[in-house]
């Protein structure tokens, strides 16, 4: 109960933040008499996602799903890139320079590309989402591995550990940290990256349900939409950041990890 | 010079210096740019020996480590282990260094257990083993080293002198032949280095491993080792070996007896020697 207490009093001040800009916006909306159709008041957002919950709830499944297997293709080619040049100076030095050139393209900037290969859809929709987020983690998990103590590294190839060992002993356990951190970046650019790709080519999905509602003027369920993405964008990033807790609570040093 | 030579490799099998180090040397880079970490060095080392090498930062001290360890290799002469040339006739070996390196995220017990898991025979059986014999065998050897019910915490849990006795747990518990120790006890305080050096000593008479000790505390190298060798700057060699004849075990008291401190002096007088100072600070910087 009293652990209870204690979180809730940690979060009150980012609660209290957030209560605070919605009433803000409402009363400014109102105070200044802005129409709907420029900015909609958070209480009518609510209504609208109320109102056309069964019809946005196929969109925000459809999203969802290309951002979830975009992701997940996009973490496990991330990690195969980011042990891969983590592990080895030269694949570092031979591929690093292209990492980065493929990442400063545009992702949107891609999109019409897979739509020409693939048609407009979901397989456009998971390719964005996957690119979008290989990055982060490649760098993210060859940093955390390419950081090993030379000292432990000379410990292990003492015990005539082979390459293997050290990855799967070593390496990979000390790059948790960095490539739990970069998950919570990537699944909120993943999320950037389905929905741009659904705004450009796609029948179904949130990005798609918001352009077509704001084509019709109904700004309403156009911030609706907003307001899914933000809340599942939230739900994920809460759940790696659980599991990177659980996972990776030796780097946080939390004191209460003693007694677990 | 009192360099030992290394009796000739046809010697009888029974003669045989476990580790045999024949005009070895070691050069870093090439051409203009190389430069001779150690001049071509003679040095054995007998079963069960222990020895200590000393001298001026950056001498190549470390350097010998790394090729017994089989990191390095010679660039000229041989290094024998076993009668063999090295990598021929895989030992097993523990190391330890003044950075303990134990992984944060396993608790001590698991630390220690590491090398159980990689190093045969004991790595076929590690995973039948591990809550068993095995964690026995971990729980007595930190109970060696005034360690026991500790197996639990996490290495930040612990002060830099029980990571420290973790760390020789880590090097140890494959039963190693020979252990290699990179000035180990260097970053504690005089007290606890001191208690270190009792466990250490104990270690070694109960296990009768074959060590070869770095460091800079000639008073931690006369209290641990059969004899010291001294190394004069890069290109390093060794200056002079020299035996420790203090009975066993050795005590702290005995470290302030005058012939200890007699031979402290005269380590020390080599090693001022072979920095080129006089012992006062007045040698250009950048050495050291």
């Amino acid at each position: 109960m009293q652990r209870i207490l204690d979180i809730a009093r940690e979060k009150a001040a980012s609660t209290a933040l957030i209560i605070g800009v919605f009433v803000f916006w409402e009363l400014f909306c109102l105070a200044a008499n802005i129409s709907d159709i420029l900015l909609p008041r958070p209480t009518q957002i609510i209504a609208a996602l109320i109102k056309y919950w069964p019809a946005i709830w196929p969109h925000t499944y459809q999203t969802l799903y290309t951002t979830l297997v975009g992701f997940a293709f996009g973490v496990a080619i991330g990690v195969a890139i980011g042990v891969l040049i983590g592990s080895s100076r030269l694949a570092y030095d031979t591929a690093y320079p292209l990492l980065v050139g493929f990442s400063s393209i545009p992702k949107v900037a891609v999109v019409p590309i897979f739509v020409l290969w693939y048609g407009a859809g979901t397989v456009p929709a998971i390719l964005t989402a996957m690119i979008i987020c290989i990055f982060p983690i490649v760098v993210n998990v060859a940093t955390g591995i390419a950081t090993v103590e030379p000292e432990l590294e000379d410990v292990m190839k003492t015990l005539k550990a082979s390459k293997l060992d050290i990855l799967w002993n070593v390496s990979l356990p000390r790059a948790m940290p960095y490539f739990f951190a970069s998950l919570k970046v990537a699944i909120a650019l993943a999320f950037v990256g389905s929905v741009v790709a659904e705004t450009v080519a796609s029948n179904r999905g949130i990005g798609n349900m918001m352009m077509i509602a704001s084509s019709s003027f109904n700004v309403p369920l156009v911030f609706a939409g907003l307001f899914v993405l933000a809340g599942l964008g939230v739900l994920l990033y809460a759940i790696f950041s659980l599991i990177e807790h659980r996972i990776t609570g030796w780097a946080h040093r939390k004191t209460d990890l003693a007694a677990g | 010079m009192n360099v030992m030579t290394a009796s000739s490799s046809i010697a009888a099998p029974i003669a045989r210096p476990f580790i045999a180090f024949e005009q070895a040397s070691v050069t870093f880079g090439r051409g203009e740019k190389a430069v001779q970490a150690l001049q071509p060095t003679d040095l054995t080392i007998s079963e069960g020996d222990f020895v200590a090498l000393v001298g001026p930062s950056g001498c190549g001290k470390s350097t010998i480590l790394k090729m017994v360890s089989e990191l390095l290799k010679p660039s000229s002469g041989y290094v024998f282990i076993g009668g063999r040339e090295i990598g021929a006739n895989p030992i097993r070996i523990g190391m330890a260094y003044q950075n303990p390196t134990l992984l944060p995220w396993l608790n001590i017990r698991d630390n220690v257990m590491l090398p159980l898991k990689i190093v045969p025979p004991f790595r076929g059986e590690f995973s039948a083993k591990r809550k068993g014999e095995f964690r026995d065998r971990v729980e007595a050897l930190l109970a060696q080293v005034g360690l026991s019910g500790f197996g639990d915490k996490y290495p930040w849990q612990l002060s830099g002198g029980m990571m420290q006795r973790a760390n020789l747990c880590r090097a140890l518990i494959h039963d190693p032949e020979l252990l290699l120790l990179d000035e180990p006890f260097g970053a504690l305080d005089q007290f606890t280095r001191e208690e270190l050096w009792a466990i250490m000593q104990d270690l070694w008479l109960s296990k009768k491993l074959t060590v070869l000790l770095v460091t800079h505390d000639l008073r931690e190298a006369a209290y641990l080792a059969n004899r010291i060798c001294v190394m004069s700057m890069r290109p390093g060699r060794i200056l002079d070996d020299s035996p420790v004849d203090m009975p066993r075990p050795r005590t702290i008291d005995m470290t302030f007896q005058p012939d200890f401190v007699a031979l402290n002096q005269r380590l020390r007088a080599m090693i001022v020697g072979a920095r080129g100072g006089t012992g006062i600070v007045n040698h250009p910087p950048g050495q050291g």
